[in-house]
């Protein structure tokens, strides 16, 4: 077991872990944050993204130690005192979503993207998403709002 | 006449965004109990084998290990998963313990599990279960599997059924035609891939249950796990929380589930089981593979007179839920939108050592559609016109609706000729031809193709004496029921099961407008067979078309009872009462109740009519008289690099006529998630199993779900010609997209291909193949 100290959403934790907890079993298992779902093995799917001081990363790919120290951000920490941020606000808005599942990493992932590129185009968006895959909106609408999060994150910095 | 903004027909952002972009959504995998135990499955590794010995004594040693099983240990209590659609009266359907017992058919059956404290500890002990398998031949390919001599998955042979239906006289209308079509197509195997995995979480008390399950169909599950394992139906509640996508592959009832069920009765703790992605693309029902021999016989002037149908269905290994009846889903529609005086169908279904298929996005009708709009365009090839003029002489046409087809089915309204004119110039049908015959002049290495499908399907399933007809052994009705709650908010409680169709939205908006409440002020309560103890969950497009009528006419009774104790309010007849804007009004005067003052009043029962019950609550149950038949124009333009066969959609237009719409946001959802499906068919899935019967795609790394990289921007446009056989003129638009979607974008890439004589390639159709497919054509 190794000893770890992660901040989740703004609180600290401290615990003991098996090395090969993957650190998306440590949020969901072991912390109770569910908000991050599992949609695959093999960091293909990209559902169980969230921000590890402040870049995306698939938290079913990191193991829960290598975490240690680190600052991380889940949907459930994105809302500030129940104001959304403008990324899942304009996921709502362009119905860019529709079972939701995917929806948690699509979110962070398009956040993470924002922040490297804050004026993309439709193709930059399309392949800055294409380690995230949903299976139900075909993706035309997420495009959409990820334009529109861009230009209210820019408006709102 | 009402003032407030009608509420259907509008764009209302959904109501279940609210928890889904948060992170607070309640996903089966989400729920810990205490005392919750984890399930593993150890699975077969081997296609075809006997099971020879089992021994888990080392497992039940392992580490926080509370119980190991076989499928031994279970005997006769587990049951037999069951198959509701016994399509022939001498169907084969064979027992199929949800753990294997003797033999396993598949890769990925169960044989045992281990039950441990936590996930990680139970996966670790299935490496302790030994089990000695005998192989036996597998059998993958379904004319072998039919050949003399092949080895039988199941004792008496590898076919399950044949069934058989046509109108008019085929063989006279193939008898000296002109012209004669035949083409083979295969349907390849696919595997769902909803984004959450399943999982399954059972509890008890002592002797009732309650079963947590990312399902589409609680209450048909609730009733089936009773069939299935004897614990009495009233002895269990069935939850489907959030679920997260399902596209009929949670319209299933699973080994899994009934195995947890039963784990969770014998150990009296709650037990979960959640399936990794790996697990689940194994393990999940496949969709599709199907081969279709389709022949069309025609006049000189491509005028349909026949079409004869003789299809090969892989059942996989066992009949799951439906897996005989997705054939006959399509069996009704291969005739399209076109007029002809014959039509011939057979399908043989046949038993391989390969997962079972089962439901999977249109279910049926993407095949019969594929089919149909593939040999129209070898049609209109071989005599030589557009393809979309051969389908203009073809069609029936807008005046002559209502038509009974050579389907044996009434298309009760459509207009062909509109969405096909909508399509077309949203397209810029002609201009693209124009280039298209200019890149050809210039032998350009990248081709262009444009591809046309002109669609129907049958949706609302469905009338439950048509179901019965098919030897389904439920019916098609749905239930909602309409609580007017003491304060003068509504709670819709209905028996549809959404999992991102957005019922609560839709639903609310119904009521909103027949009730004259605000949107906010009603919420939809689903998915739980204690709060929703009715319904026939939610498949097949059915939920606004079955589902949506049965809300609307609850609201009407509700209204009928409102209105007895507004009247004794207002101390009038009850025909002297108008009802708008949430109001009964006496006519010519000022006086009113609201609906919510009406709540209260019978709330309080202080002043009702003398002998009426306090309550306005009504629940109303739909069953439709007849399918609904959405139908549309999809134009697709591809372009394919002929020197490495790689093709790349331009653009995507899509009509579709699903009737009067409810909330035209959630409809282009939808119709744009059904268009990436159908083009995933069309270029990039495939379940591939190699010769001994492995299952080589099993992660999303090997089984190619399209990105948004991989796929266009969608046009989408709609007509409305409402449907006339439920009161909202309403269609469905679930498998829409999908049906449509796939032969026009193969046509497409057959059409950009077509100057190399290639007339089809297998689907998916990849880089390679294209590339390959044209190194035979030129050389």
């Amino acid at each position: 077991m190794s000893r770890i100290t992660v901040t989740v959403d703004g609180t600290k934790y401290e615990e003991e872990v098996e090395p090969r907890l993957l650190l998306v079993h440590f949020l969901r298992d072991r912390l109770g944050r569910t908000g991050t779902p599992i949609g695959c093995d093999t960091s293909n799917c990209g559902a169980c993204t969230v921000l590890m001081d402040g870049r995306s990363v698939k938290s079913c790919s990191v193991l829960a130690v290598q975490a240690d120290g680190s600052d991380i951000l889940t949907i459930e920490g994105l809302a500030e005192h129940g104001t959304l941020h403008p990324m899942q606000r304009a996921f709502h808005e362009e119905h860019a979503l529709q079972c939701g599942y995917c929806t948690p990493g699509m979110i962070l992932a398009s956040i993470d993207l924002i922040q490297d590129n804050p004026d993309p185009s439709e193709d930059e968006i399309r392949s800055g998403l294409e380690g995230n895959l949903c299976r139900c909106t075909g993706y035309s609408n997420i495009v959409r709002a990820v334009r529109k999060g861009a230009q209210e994150m820019g408006a709102t910095p | 006449m009402s003032t407030t903004e009608a509420e259907i027909g509008r764009a209302r952002r959904r109501k279940e965004d609210a928890r889904l972009i948060t992170g607070r959504t309640q996903w089966t995998d989400n729920i810990q109990l205490p005392g919750m135990l984890h399930v593993a499955f150890l699975r077969s590794p081997m296609a075809h084998a006997r099971i020879i010995r089992v021994d888990v004594s080392a497992a039940k040693g392992q580490p926080g290990v509370v119980a190991v099983f076989s499928g031994q240990d279970f005997g006769d209590e587990q049951g037999s998963l069951p198959c509701a659609w016994p399509v022939t009266e001498d169907i084969v359907i064979p027992d199929h313990p949800p753990m294997a017992t003797s033999t396993v058919r598949y890769v990925g059956e169960a044989v045992a599990c281990v039950i441990a404290t936590d996930r990680y500890k139970a996966a670790d002990a299935l490496d302790a279960i030994e089990i000695d398998y005998e192989p036996l031949p597998a059998v993958l390919d379904m004319n072998e599997a039919l050949a003399e001599g092949a080895t039988p998955v199941h004792e008496g042979g590898n076919k399950s059924f044949t069934w058989k239906f046509g109108t008019g006289d085929a063989e006279a209308a193939f008898r000296d035609a002109p012209v004669v079509i035949e083409r083979t197509y295969v349907q390849q195997r696919l595997i769902p891939s909803a984004m959450e995995p399943r999982a399954v979480v059972a509890q008890t008390d002592g002797d009732s249950f309650i079963v947590h399950s990312a399902t589409q169909i609680p209450h048909i599950l609730r009733v089936m796990l009773a069939a299935t394992t004897g614990i009495p139906e009233h002895k269990i509640r069935v939850i489907a929380p959030d679920v997260g996508g399902g596209f009929g592959s949670k319209l299933q009832v699973t080994a899994e589930e009934v195995l947890t069920l039963l784990i969770s009765k014998r150990l009296g703790r709650p037990v979960k089981w959640t399936e990794s992605r790996s697990e689940g693309n194994l393990t999940v029902h496949h969709g599709r593979d199907q081969i279709q021999r389709i022949s069309l016989a025609a006049s000189a002037d491509g005028v349909l007179r026949g079409v004869k149908v003789d299809l090969l269905a892989d059942m996989g290994a066992y009949l799951m839920l439906v897996t005989p009846g997705i054939p006959l889903l399509g069996a009704f529609m291969y005739t399209g939108v076109y007029k002809m005086d014959a039509y011939d169908f057979t399908c043989t279904g046949v038993f391989t050592t390969k997962m079972p298929t089962d439901a999977y996005r249109g279910a049926g009708r993407p095949e019969a559609t594929y089919a149909i709009e593939r040999a129209m365009d070898e049609l209109a090839h071989e005599i030589g016109v557009d393809p979309l003029e051969i389908r203009r002489r073809n069609w029936i046409k807008h005046e002559e609706f209502p038509y009974a087809t050579a389907g044996g089915l009434t298309y009760d309204s459509g207009n062909y000729e509109a969405a096909t004119d909508r399509a077309m110039a949203l397209f810029g049908y002609d201009k693209l031809r124009a280039e298209q015959a200019d890149r050809r002049d210039r032998n350009d290495p990248v081709q262009l193709g444009i591809g046309v499908s002109t669609y129907t399907e049958m949706c609302g399933l469905a009338p439950s004496r048509v179901l019965g007809s098919l030897r389904y052994a439920a019916g098609g009705w749905e239930h909602a029921t309409i609580r007017m709650l003491p304060t003068g908010k509504v709670e819709v409680v209905t028996g549809t099961s959404p999992h991102g169709q957005g019922h609560e939205t839709a639903w609310s908006q119904i009521v909103a407008d027949s009730l004259g409440v605000p949107f906010d002020d009603v919420a939809v309560l689903h998915g739980d067979t204690a709060s929703s103890p009715r319904g026939m969950d939610t498949y097949g497009s059915r939920s606004l078309v079955v589902g949506g009528i049965a809300v609307l006419q609850a609201c009407e009774k509700v209204k009928e009872n409102a209105k007895q104790v507004a009247a004794h309010l207002l101390e009038c007849a009850p025909e002297d009462l108008e009802f708008t804007d949430g109001a009964f009004r006496v006519r010519g005067t000022e006086a009113a109740k609201t609906i919510q003052e009406i709540a209260l009043a019978t709330f309080a029962a202080h002043d009702l009519p003398e002998g009426f019950e306090p309550q306005l609550d009504a629940g109303s149950t739909f069953d439709p008289e007849a399918f609904s038949f959405p139908h549309g124009t999809h134009l697709c333009a591809i372009e394919v690099d002929t020197e490495t066969g790689e093709s790349k959609i331009r653009s995507y237009v899509a009509v579709d006529d699903i009737g009067n719409v409810i909330n035209p946001l959630i409809v282009e959802g939808q119709v744009h998630g059904g268009i990436a499906q159908g083009i995933a068919q069309a270029l990039y899935e495939e379940a591939v199993y190699d010769s001994d019967g492995n299952l080589l795609t099993t992660t999303m790394a090997d089984y190619l779900i399209p990105s948004a990289a991989d796929l266009p921007d969608f046009t989408t446009a709609r007509t409305v010609t409402p449907a006339t056989s439920n009161p909202l003129g309403v269609k469905g638009v679930g498998e829409a997209g999908t049906i449509a979607s796939t032969p026009a974008v193969v046509n497409a890439l057959v059409d950009a291909l077509s100057p190399y004589g290639i007339r089809d390639v297998a689907m998916p159709c990849t880089p390679e193949r294209v590339w390959r497919a044209i190194q035979g054509g030129t050389s």
